[in-house]
């Protein structure tokens, strides 16, 4: 299972990255919170305040309407090319579950925020996923997949 | 005023994730795939976000108490545990496996692909299987 080139687009990347970084601090600047997809969710399922659930509902809505933004702006959908079998998907879905909830965090939380603050915590955490993220795309694509 | 922040927030966020390439799991990938099909964009992206970040924290931690609530939440926790180092390896299994990260998956279900929900569904399923068994073992658990 190799890969499929996909192009380089520095500028837009490092754009997004902008974007992503300026709703950390606005987050941070309105309600005084770490902007972590992981405790946004999770808040979200758990058995929190009724109050807590409002913001988390309306933070996703906002975040599942940026891509319908872009496409009223630009008239094309950004790419969602998901390029692995259902097996996976939803392998793949269940163990981020379950290591963001024992990690405290993922790449919003830790990669993004906490790095940002300088959190030991966060830059072992970030070392750790990315390193396990790169050797299991490694195996897969290059030891199993051949 | 809270939820049209958090809503603004949200939207914000997602603009990002999906100009930026997050969004989409064939480049998510690629990233990792140094001895492959490699895309370096990535590192831009997280380039972007960290420097954005670090200097908007300083700016805005600055002031008394944000413009909500009464005073900012930051993690207090500073323990680098197994549970930290273990949690974290689990969930680059996962992200390598898949493509994609949680922050990445909740703007990729406006693009309205069955594969995208199918991922969001196993998360949520993931996330409250993990809750329930860190509850058990530690009585109330904090939300994350």
């Amino acid at each position: 299972m190799t890969g499929v080139e996909t192009e380089f687009t520095p500028l837009q990347s490092l754009a997004g990255g902008v974007l992503i970084g300026l709703s950390a601090v606005l987050l941070m600047f309105f309600q005084g919170k770490i902007l972590g997809a992981t405790g946004i969710l999770s808040g979200l399922i758990a058995g929190t305040a009724p109050g807590d659930k409002g913001w988390r509902a309306a933070m996703v809505a906002g975040m599942i309407a940026g891509p319908l933004l872009v496409l009223a702006v630009t008239g094309q959908m950004p790419v969602v090319d998901v390029p692995v079998s259902w097996p996976m998907i939803l392998a793949g879905g269940f163990i981020v579950g379950i290591g963001v909830t024992f990690g405290s965090g993922c790449t919003s939380g830790h990669g993004v925020c906490g790095n940002a603050r300088l959190s030991p915590r966060s830059m072992v955490a970030t070392v750790t996923f990315m390193i396990a993220s790169g050797i299991t795309v490694y195996v897969i694509r290059h030891v199993v997949g051949g | 005023m809270r939820f049209l922040s958090a809503f603004i927030v949200g939207l914000i966020f997602g603009v990002g994730i999906a100009i930026s390439g997050m969004i989409n799991p064939a480049k998510v990938l690629n990233f990792f795939d140094v001895a492959g099909t490699w895309d370096p964009s990535l590192i831009f992206v997280m380039g972007g976000a960290l420097v954005t970040t670090f200097i908007g924290y300083r700016l805005v931690l600055r002031r008394d108490k944000p413009v909500i609530e009464e005073k900012f939440q930051l993690p207090a926790a500073s323990a680098i545990d197994a549970r930290l180092i273990g949690g974290s390896a689990v969930f680059g299994i996962g992200w390598g496996i898949a493509g994609f990260c949680p922050g990445a998956a909740i703007p990729a279900l406006g693009s309205g692909k069955i594969e995208v929900v199918g991922f969001v569904v196993a998360l949520l399923a993931g996330l409250w299987v993990a809750r329930a068994i860190r509850d058990r073992q530690t009585g109330k658990g904090a939300v994350a």
